[in-house]
């Protein structure tokens, strides 16, 4: 009996997610259109908040000019396209009363201090040409010093210009939260491209 | 001689008719098709050609005629052509029995049925020529695939128009479509709802449209048979995939939904089999855009245990219930 149940009743019920099915699409067919017909409407802020545009570096909180980063090489390994290249930055020469101070550990038989090289990268290059936007990198960060930006309108003319310095870029961003007066221009361009 | 001319004349008018509503077919399904599935995926679909995009499939067309016609290496010249125009040309024949309205029938053929059904089977040869003469091996494969679905949905879908053919006694479909005059209850629907189904269900099988569409999976075979075709090389094949659609709907709606009369006594035309087969072809889309590919072996457990028992049965109730 459990054979016949199985073989035969079963698909029989199952039939009936098929009639569920189209009832789902039939239902979107008649709801609103939600893409947005982008050069006759300006896209909102809500949906270029979930645009996911190329990589790019978060800044510190305090600091929106230096990257959370920690040069910690995650995502330069486990980057698939291998797009991405993190220049770590070396320790700072010691000044002569550190290295005093080193020599004088060192004689005593205690724990040699050097001074520590900043974890922040010295060069992030990203190359957004090989990037499949697979968001490897920035699920392994283990700063969380990654996200997909929302750079929607950006136009380049040539492959070169695709491979971003995403420090400078951050610093730019830095800069320009700082000043609001382009933000302001930009929405006016805005406004005028909607009228 | 007289004779002669008396009968080729009409002939060759409902021949060029079927091409011009071949042609108009395609393009209306093809932008219907795409709108559709827009909507369903909360899309405009086309919008930029003519007012919402009215003017794609004609654009599309253009564009499809305009490129360059190739023809792999080593492929076997005459079977490589032949295959998109034997796949195209059988279907202008199938819309000729079919009664479209009380005069609007390109030929009164006594064994109507037949003729579709045997022109039909036509695709088939088409698809494995084109997927042979490919010198291709996803061809090959893809046309494998596409023969061994469409000899599969025959069986079934032959003995559904059997069942009927037995409730009638002909294979004329204009006697068939008569037969069904009348209010909505006259329809051989209510008669037959289990034919009707495994009609319908073999027609997306025998159309190879999906959830069954297979021969052309794109995913596993590149694009199956039609890989190497180019051009309209595959605007043929994908025109005639079209009129396979038209045609099986049409034959759908004259079997089971009472052809071109309404469903209140006194209204009848060739509206009503039009708005019918359109609905039939809704179907098709509608589901195209619902249902997920099955697998083949999937496919193949579909029709051989499950239509075709049901279609055997179904034929041997109908005649039993005859003889009684
Ligand atoms: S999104 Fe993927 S491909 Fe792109 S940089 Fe990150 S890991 Fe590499
Ligand atoms: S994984 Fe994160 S912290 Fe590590 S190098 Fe990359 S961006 Fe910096």
């Amino acid at each position: 009996m459990g054979k016949f149940r199985e073989n035969v009743i079963q698909p029989i019920l199952d039939c009936w997610s098929l009639i569920v099915g189209l009832k789902i699409t039939g239902k979107f067919f008649c709801k609103p259109l939600v893409t947005v017909h982008y050069p006759r409407q300006v896209i909102d802020s809500e949906n270029l908040r979930t645009y996911g545009g190329h990589v790019e570096l978060i800044g510190k909180p305090k600091d929106p000019a230096t990257p959370k980063c920690i040069s910690c090489m995650m995502c330069v390994t486990n980057c698939p396209s291998n797009c991405l290249k993190v220049v770590k930055q070396k320790a700072p020469k010691p000044t002569p009363e550190q290295e005093a101070a080193m020599a004088a550990a060192k004689e005593a038989g205690e724990k040699v201090v050097k001074p520590k090289a900043p974890k922040n990268p010295l060069k992030f290059t990203y190359d957004y040409s090989k990037c499949s936007l697979c968001g490897t990198c920035i699920d392994n960060c283990p700063a969380k010093a990654l996200q997909y930006s929302n750079n929607m309108y950006w136009v380049v003319t040539s492959r070169k210009e695709l491979e971003i310095d995403l420090l400078a870029r951050l610093k730019e961003q830095a800069t320009e939260l700082s000043a609001p007066a382009p933000k302001t221009e930009a929405k006016s361009a805005a406004a005028e491209k909607e009228a | 001689m007289n004779v002669f001319l008396q009968n080729l004349i009409p002939l060759i008018i409902a021949l060029i008719g079927a091409m011009i509503w071949l042609a108009f077919n395609a393009l209306i399904l093809v932008y219907c098709e795409r709108k559709f599935a827009g909507h369903i995926q909360r899309r405009p679909g086309p919008f930029e050609v003519g007012p919402h995009g009215i003017l794609q499939p004609l654009i599309d067309g253009v564009k499809l005629m305009g490129k360059q016609l190739v023809r792999p290496d080593n492929a076997d010249p005459v079977l490589y052509w032949l295959a998109p125009i034997l796949s195209m040309l059988p279907v202008l024949l199938l819309y000729m029995p079919i009664p479209y309205g009380p005069v609007l029938t390109g030929m009164e053929v006594n064994l109507g049925l037949l003729l579709i059904l045997a022109f039909s089977s036509f695709n088939g040869l088409a698809v494995i020529l084109a997927g042979w003469a490919s010198n291709n091996k996803w061809g090959v494969l893809g046309a494998a695939r596409a023969v061994s679905q469409t000899v599969a949905y025959e069986i079934p879908l032959l003995l559904t128009v059997l069942t009927i053919s037995f409730m009638t006694g002909t294979l004329n479909l204009t006697e068939i479509t008569a037969l069904q005059a009348g209010h909505i209850g006259h329809w051989f629907i209510w008669k037959q709802p289990l034919a009707f189904l495994v009609f319908l269900i073999a027609m997306f099988g025998e159309t190879n449209r999906a959830p069954f569409d297979l021969a052309e999976a794109e995913s596993e075979l590149t694009a199956g048979f039609h890989t190497e075709y180019s051009s309209m090389g595959f605007g043929l094949f994908f025109m005639a995939e079209y009129g396979y659609m038209v045609v099986m709907c049409s034959l759908c709606t004259v079997l089971f939904l009472g052809g071109f009369h309404g469903p209140i006594p006194g209204v009848e035309g060739w509206w009503w089999m039009l708005a019918k087969t359109y609905g039939l072809l809704f179907v098709m889309i509608w589901a195209r855009w619902t249902f997920p590919r099955v697998r083949f072996d999937q496919l193949l457990n579909i029709n051989w245990k499950w239509l075709l028992p049901l279609a055997t049965f179904n034929l041997l109730a109908t005649a039993l219930i005859i003889k009684l």
